[in-house]
């Protein structure tokens, strides 16, 4: 009986069976969606934070003061040292190294800022128009802050949207003063509405120049310094060339941490592809499940069909001939229900898509691979007792009942 | 064409065994139709399996057209059960979600046969059997007769050298059983095919050419013209 054949007759046997045959698709089926679904989802998260950090610049280094990539203690926390600060001088030194594009220095602190009667209390970040640069954050109005000698402190700023609206409600911000503490700054520009991201959240910030902020939070001591490489594969290079300077001027000590934005990247990627998988296995076990109902479902079939298989047998079909009939019957019942879940699934994807156009979601080609795969085999492979059970009836005991 | 040597089938139930052939010493020539009698245990139906290679005897030598049979595997006894041997049950067993088209081509579609023929063929049958306005039907829209007629085309539709009947006639009346009965004669007539009846009606089995009773898993001494 050629292949084709096999599959036809299972095809009636199941099609003699809708209601027993629909309820084993659908739990076949679930199984697969929930595989396709439930790695779609996690291929979405994957995306949507690679995306992020990608936005923030591959190029970008953040050096911190102190050192904290070596595990255990520092010597030097025992001889009662502090690590050495950054300092405006020290990001100016960076800057002239030539696998360098640009810095940020960056003072963070929290002030009110107030226009007329309207106040609020906000972060403010304190840094030059690098900043700007290097986050790709977006001006909606107006400019970045004056370029010019990062020491000299002056009288400019750049309100995040909200802020902005909420100072000065419908009014244009741009070339108006605020207040930010005790100091009174010009708005040169309004930073575009950001919305939802995994950055720093400008909306509700004012960037005002870096001494300015010095002066304002009175430190000398900047939070962090913001590199970007001249590209990313001078990225290693420019990690070496901060390395150097800072170890220069901090006397020989390496009292700073450099993080590259791809190391980090490299990490949220793995973490989140092995909470694919994860989540892809879970989703498995439905299918193994959904493996157990397709086994039961065929000993019942087996069961019911005592009398054919007796009679298929006197007709002349080989044990293995009977096994393979009901083995097909497994293998389309997999099949079908796996095409079915991909369906369900990517209807599903496309759906939450629908719903979250922010969010990336997307079924990876292993996900519906493995989705279609593991229902395929894993149907075949809990028929095999069932269509064993069949090929070795005893032909005369299965003739007795009637048929 | 059959050859049976001393052939003996136990069953074992729980520690005892059960007889049912015991030891039987049996030749039926090419053509010849043959009634099987006796009464309700005898092992007509176990010899009929037996002779159909649908059990194995525990004991003894089966011949099949010179050819001992009773070691074959299963592969081999199955290839001659389609080519060689067709059966008629009591319960006519049709493939009930089946047509009666279908169901009469299954032996074809066991044995490989391509799909123009297997039609073909089907259809022949039905209309030998009186049924070519029935194919479309499936056996529950039949009667028990014109299931039994389905259920011997199916049988002789491979045009089988043996075949073996158990009580085709059983679950029939009297007119229609003598209808199936009729059709098995004159297809074992046309197509020359030994034929081996099992029935409890002596009216029937009186019709066959040579007639064999069983008792206790033996075959009684033939009356008539004396052929061992
Ligand atoms: N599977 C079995 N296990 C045990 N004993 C069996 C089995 N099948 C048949 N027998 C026994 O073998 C003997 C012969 O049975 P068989 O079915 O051949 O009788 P029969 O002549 O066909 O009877 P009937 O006219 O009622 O059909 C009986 O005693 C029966 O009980
Ligand atoms: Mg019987």
């Amino acid at each position: 009986m050629s292949p084709p054949a096999v599959l036809a007759f299972a095809l009636r046997s199941l099609a003699a069976v809708p209601l027993r045959t629909a309820l084993t698709l659908l739990a076949v089926g679930i199984g697969a969606g929930a595989v396709l679904t439930l790695s779609a989802l996690g291929e979405g998260a994957r995306r949507y934070v690679t995306r992020e950090f990608a936005a923030l610049g591959t190029n970008l280094l953040v050096v911190l003061p102190g050192r904290s990539e070596t595990a255990g203690v520092t010597p030097g926390l025992f001889l009662g040292e502090t690590p050495r600060d950054l300092t405006l001088d020290d990001a100016l030194a960076l800057a002239r190294s030539p696998h360098v594009r640009r810095v940020a220095p960056i003072v963070v602190g929290s002030a009110r800022v107030s226009h007329g009667a309207r106040a609020r209390e906000a972060t403010v970040l304190a840094s030059t128009p690098g900043l700007v640069a290097i986050r790709r954050w977006r001006i909606a109005r107006g400019r970045n802050l004056p370029e010019g000698d990062p020491r000299r402190g002056r009288s400019a700023c750049l309100l995040g949207a909200r802020l902005a609206r909420e100072l000065f409600g419908a009014e244009p911000a741009l070339g108006r003063w605020v207040r930010v503490g005790d100091r009174r700054l010009r708005v040169v520009g309004v930073l575009a509405a950001q919305g939802f991201g995994l950055g720093i959240q400008t909306d509700d910030m004012v960037i005002v120049p870096v001494a300015t902020g010095m002066a304002l939070f009175r430190t000398e001591s900047l939070f962090r310094i913001m590199v970007e490489a001249r590209s990313r594969e001078a990225v290693p290079l420019a990690r070496e060339a901060v390395r150097a300077i800072l170890r220069e001027r901090h006397g020989g000590e390496e009292d700073v941490t450099v993080v590259t934005q791809d190391a980090v990247l490299g990490a949220f990627d793995r973490i989140l592809r092995a909470l694919t998988y994860a989540l892809a296995g879970l989703a498995g076990i439905s299918l193994g499940v959904a493996g157990i109902l397709v086994m039961n479902v065929m000993l019942i079939g087996v069961a019911a069909r005592r009398a054919e298989i007796g009679l298929l047998k006197a007709l002349g079909a080989p044990p293995g001939l009977i096994g393979r009939l009901f083995l097909a019957e497994a293998a389309l019942l997999g099949a079908a229900g796996g095409l079915a879940g991909l369906g369900v699934g990517w209807l599903a994807v496309l759906l939450v898509g629908r719903i979250y156009p922010a969010f990336p979601i997307a079924a990876p080609g292993w996900a519906a691979a493995a989705a279609f795969g593991v229902a395929l085999a894993g149907a075949t492979l809990f028929g095999l007792l069932p269509a064993r059970r069949a090929a070795r009836l005893d032909p005369v005991a299965a003739l007795a009942d009637r048929g | 064409m059959i050859r049976l040597e001393g052939v003996e089938r136990v069953y074992r139930v729980g520690g005892e065994a059960v007889r049912a052939l015991a030891g039987i010493d049996l030749e039926i020539g090419t053509g010849e139709y043959v009634s099987l009698m006796g009464p309700s245990g005898s092992g007509k139906s176990t010899l009929l399996h037996i002779l159909g290679l649908l059990d194995r005897p525990t004991a003894g030598r089966y011949l099949l057209d010179g050819l001992d049979v009773t070691g074959l595997d299963e592969n081999a006894q199955a290839r001659l059960r389609r080519e060689a041997i067709g059966f008629v049950f009591q319960f006519f067993h049709l493939v009930p979600r089946l047509t009666a088209q279908a169901n009469v081509e299954l032996p074809m579609l066991l044995a490989g046969v391509p799909p123009a023929e297997r039609r073909r063929r089907a259809a022949e049958a039905l209309a030998a059997v009186g049924l070519a306005d029935r194919a479309r039907h499936r056996p529950d829209q039949l009667s028990g007769g014109q299931r039994q007629r389905v259920a011997i085309a199916r049988a002789t539709v491979m045009r089988p050298r043996l075949i073996l009947a158990d009580e085709p006639t059983g679950n029939l009346d009297h007119a229609a059983g003598a209808e199936v009965i009729a059709l098995l004669e004159r297809l074992h007539r046309e197509h020359g095919s030994t034929l081996v009846l099992v029935t409890h009606d002596p009216e029937l089995g009186a019709r066959a050419t040579r007639r064999l009773r069983m008792r206790d898993g033996q075959i009684l001494p033939e009356e008539g013209d004396g052929r061992a």
